[in-house]
């Protein structure tokens, strides 16, 4: 047991069964509530609470995981690449919709934030929480905020995104594959864009896309609407 | 080894960006920089798509797996939120939509404007 506790098997083991658990659900009833994400994660919480497992030991095989980000990352160039041709075409509406939904992200916290009276410290750790983690984690900090509760709000907010994306877009008619993958990575960085690129290659593309803009827009602009409205 | 070669040339990419984001303290991470080389690369021709086709495939297909320990790690912070999570609830619900809501049609009318 100390072995186990003391390795990153435990931790790459749990996440890959229960995973692929998920998938096998997910495939029978494709409902965005039981992504294998969702049910891997709601699987795994329970079995470290039941076997006194700590996060720690969990987080050894985790860390793992999750390092594959920083390369997937850099591979979300070639769906980019591949789209090449929507991007020289529509990079005004790409730019304008991007900054635009960035602009809303960072406002919109802050004005229902001061209506709910939440203190002014949460609403800045708030702030970045559709951009990607480690552009989140520093502006948060930038901003004077938590980052450690900065990094439970982009992933809870890009889960959600993920989740609802589907259905906002059909709510409101937007069908366009490009603005559905922006509307995804911009709301919902790199787990929106794992949605996006499960709906097809040019929502995942401009998704991906989005990751970076959003980011860099959110970190220009929320210093300036922060002095302004806060 | 073909895999294994694929995933370091990424990771070089992203070891480059991140010492260029340290240096001149640039708001863009590492990795986002990797994916602008990685995009020059391909544009100017110096790398094909096919050349990195299995580790893209691997890492792009897996995506929303990587993602698990982050929500795992999700644990950890409910002590703090206990007195606000009602309220982040909230805030992150109305206004992911609304990015949604806002991007998407933002994106839809200029490029069907364009398109006319």
């Amino acid at each position: 047991m100390e072995l186990l506790l003391n390795s990153p098997i435990l931790g790459i083991i749990l996440s890959v069964f229960t995973f692929q658990i998920g998938i096998l659900i997910f495939r029978r009833i494709n409902f965005m509530l039981l992504h294998p994400f969702i049910i891997s994660v709601l699987l795994i919480i329970p079995i470290l609470l039941i076997f006194n497992i700590p996060l720690g030991s969990y987080m050894i095989g985790g860390d793992l995981i999750t390092f594959f980000l920083g390369p997937a990352t850099v591979v979300l160039a070639i769906p980019l690449y591949n789209e090449i041709k929507t991007l020289k075409k529509h990079y005004i509406p790409i730019l304008v919709s991007v900054i635009t939904g960035s602009t809303i992200a960072i406002v919109s916290v802050i004005l229902i934030g001061q209506i709910l009276n939440l203190s002014p410290a949460l609403i800045v750790t708030l702030i970045p929480k559709s951009i990607t983690n480690p552009i989140g984690i520093e502006l948060s900090k930038q901003l004077g905020g938590d980052p450690a509760i900065t990094v439970a709000s982009i992933v809870f907010t890009g889960l959600l995104g993920a989740i609802v994306a589907s259905f906002t877009c059909r709510w409101l008619g937007i069908k366009n594959p490009m603005a559905i993958g922006l509307a995804l990575g911009t709301s919902a960085h790199a787990m929106g864009t794992s949605r996006a690129l499960e709906l097809g290659e040019t929502e995942g593309a401009m998704a991906g896309l989005a990751i970076g803009l959003a980011g860099l827009a959110t970190v220009l602009l929320a210093p300036i609407f922060v002095h302004w409205l806060m | 080894m073909k895999i294994l070669l694929q995933l370091s040339f990424l990771l070089s990419l992203w070891l480059i960006g991140e010492l260029i984001s340290q240096t001149w303290h640039l708001p863009i991470p590492g990795n986002v920089l990797g994916m602008v080389f990685l995009f020059f690369l391909l544009s100017f021709k110096l790398i094909k798509t096919e050349q990195l086709k299995e580790i893209s495939d691997f890492l792009l297909g897996n995506l929303a797996f990587f993602f698990v320990p982050y929500g795992v790690g999700l644990l950890s912070v409910t002590g703090v939120l206990r007195g606000n999570w009602w309220q982040i609830l909230l805030i992150v619900f109305v206004t992911t939509v609304l990015v949604i809501g806002v991007t998407g049609l933002t994106a839809q009318f200029l490029a069907r404007e364009r398109g006319k």
